[in-house]
């Protein structure tokens, strides 16, 4: 059946693969190659907050609504118009076995009016309520805790605003509330009020969004290679799954800043289960022993891609550039020795990530993570990283900058891990090894974000001066 | 440091063959609870090497663990719980994991492992 999906406006290319995500957790049966349906309503753009889905049952629209981060509720919709007097005809037309149920005598009710694009005054809130006197309501009002809720929304048509889309004509929904999502938990984990923090730390809302994408849940097992101060885990294991986290700075996941602030703390300050594991290991040189494989369920990171934080590996820059060897560590020094890491580029990041995930994921295990795109470079279509094991499932753009974005990818293996594609790894991490510097170059994302404007660009006029992308999505939304 | 994560490493010296288990020299162990969760184990079993875990859950003072898992889990709730707890609850807080060819220590520091290698080693 068709559900009316209202959501939150934030993040709008987060929204719809949550909701399909989250689908996908909860049940519902999705064949091979085929996605959730989605429909728009009339006259309506992408960026809507209204959108219709279809979900095989109440239950399920209920779920994904009580676990989702950017829905707002999920309605059964009774009727909708452009006007009210359309409202009404199609709220008479639905079936009254449908409505009745809803309505006895027996039952409390209540009606709450919501707008899109504009604000009611209370007065204009009653009129639109009493309007609907068409409707038999049986049951009492309760307006604190009714067995049914009904909502009234309205959007209204607009000018073009903030870069958002013109709104071209009015719409008025009415329908029936089936679930709603409890947003209590983003203040409640809101970084400002978390203990231990990095630079990089993942905001709370986005760490729940990245946790509905890998469909961390109970009895799962959820594994982030760049844990850092474990702000993506501490939203995984909220919703019940185990933790494991690895970085390649001691000082992060073993010290912290003392004993009641480090990574441990920031899982025991919402009472949650700590990490199964933390360790130090370099990513490029995983300490794996042989034969394991297909042991996570989901792998979520925000992979260090060399803006705001760069990644690090075994052999110091020098070694790494082949200008020096190796130094033999003395027997005396070995017990506290601290050994060298040189950069670690982004492109050799990515395929170690994707090789760990290829291997260590189960079959249809997730691997959710950020991809940094740099925005000016327009036409051509970004390429992503691929995988023979993986299948894209979906792609969700975070505007950061005028000059690039981050892209959430969510991954899901498709095939299972093989001597060739070890094999084929294997050779691709010599080839990183031996042209350490030629990669470092390549994909060198940090002077992009940074470098000075193009002179060439300077001297364009503003006015004519057209982004190619909205810029609402990072800047208003 | 927790068993399932003992189970999972090696040492990862250039050239070495004999990698796995690593011994544990254990100078501090403590338990820490963890809700029990049989699917979640049975579906780790398999995934489980069976000999470095009695081996390692032994090293650390537990020495519980039939020397092969039971065919049949489904009604085993005793051995359930003893492979909980020895999979998720020991935790080796101080101590050092050795490699059996070289004998090179990875010191386990606040329940740590570092499995870092030095630079000749890469």
């Amino acid at each position: 059946m068709w559900f009316l999906c209202v959501f939150y406006h934030r993040l709008l290319d987060f929204r719809k693969p949550e909701v399909e995500a989250l689908a996908e957790l909860f049940g519902e049966e999705i064949a091979e190659n085929e996605s959730l349906q989605w429909r728009l309503p009339e006259n309506h753009h992408n960026d809507t907050p209204f959108h219709f889905v279809q979900l095989s049952s109440e239950e399920i629209a209920r779920n994904i609504a009580k676990r989702s981060i950017l829905v707002k509720g999920m309605y059964e919709l009774w009727g909708e118009g452009t006007c009210y007097e359309e409202l009404q005809d199609s709220i008479q037309s639905y079936p009254d076995s449908r409505k009745l149920p809803f309505l006895t005598s027996g039952s409390t009710f209540r009606i709450s009016v919501e707008t899109f694009g504009k604000a009611l005054t209370f007065e204009e809130q009653k009129d639109r309520i009493q309007s609907l006197t068409y409707i038999p309501f049986e049951g009492r009002v309760n307006l604190k805790n009714p067995d049914h809720n009904f909502f009234l929304m309205e959007m209204i048509e607009s000018e073009e605003n903030n870069g958002l889309q013109p709104i071209l004509q009015r719409r008025i929904f009415f329908g029936r509330e089936v679930g709603f999502a409890d947003r209590k938990l983003l203040p409640t984990f809101q970084l400002k009020s978390r203990t231990y923090l990095g630079p990089t730390a993942m905001d709370a809302e986005m760490a729940f969004l990245m946790a509905n994408q890998a469909k961390a849940t109970l009895g799962k097992l959820v594994y982030d290679p760049f844990v850092g101060t474990g702000s993506i885990l501490v939203s995984a294991a909220q919703f019940g799954a185990m933790t494991m986290g690895a970085d390649i700075d001691i000082r992060v996941v073993r010290d912290g800043r003392g004993p009641d602030c480090n990574v441990w703390s920031n899982f025991k300050q919402y009472g949650l289960p700590t990490p199964v594991a933390l360790l130090r290991m370099d990513n490029n040189l995983p300490p794996w022993r042989s034969g394991l494989k297909e042991i996570f369920d989901a792998i979520i990171c925000d992979p260090p891609y060399g803006v705001r934080a760069g990644g690090r590996k075994s052999g110091g820059r020098k070694i790494l550039r082949g200008t020096v060897d190796p130094y033999t560590v003395p027997d005396d020094k070995r017990a506290d020795h601290i050994p060298s890491t040189g950069a670690y580029s982004l492109v050799e990041c990515v395929h170690d990530l994707l090789h760990l995930a290829a291997r260590m994921l189960v079959m249809k295990g997730r691997l959710v993570f950020f991809f940094p795109v740099l925005r000016d470079e327009t036409g051509g279509e970004v390429k992503f990283p691929e995988h023979p094991c993986f299948k894209l499932v979906a792609v969700s753009e975070q505007i950061l900058s005028s000059r690039y974005s981050r892209v959430l990818l969510t991954m899901v293996k498709v095939e299972p891990y093989s001597e060739e594609i070890e094999e084929a790894a294997r050779l691709m991490h010599l080839e990183f090894r031996e042209n350490h510097l030629r990669w470092l170059e390549d994909g060198n994302i940090h002077s992009s974000v940074f470098k000075p404007i193009d002179s060439s660009q300077i001297h364009t006029d503003p006015k004519t001066f057209k982004d190619p992308k909205p810029k609402y999505r990072g800047k208003y939304v | 440091m927790r068993l399932i994560v003992h189970n999972m490493l090696s040492c990862n010296i250039r050239g070495v063959v004999n990698k796995f288990p690593l011994r544990i020299e254990p100078e501090k162990v403590i338990v820490k609870e963890v809700d029990f969760n049989p699917d979640f184990l049975k579906h780790m079993i398999a995934k489980i090497d069976w000999k470095a875990l009695v081996d390692g859950a032994r090293s650390m003072g537990y020495p519980e663990l039939p020397d092969h898992p039971p065919t049949t889990l489904e009604s085993d709730e005793s051995f359930l719980r003893k492979f909980h707890h020895s999979l998720l609850e020991l935790n080796l807080e101080e101590g050092s994991l050795v490699c059996p060819e070289t004998g090179r220590k990875f010191s386990v520091n606040k329940g740590i492992p570092n499995m870092l290698l030095h630079e000749d080693e890469v």
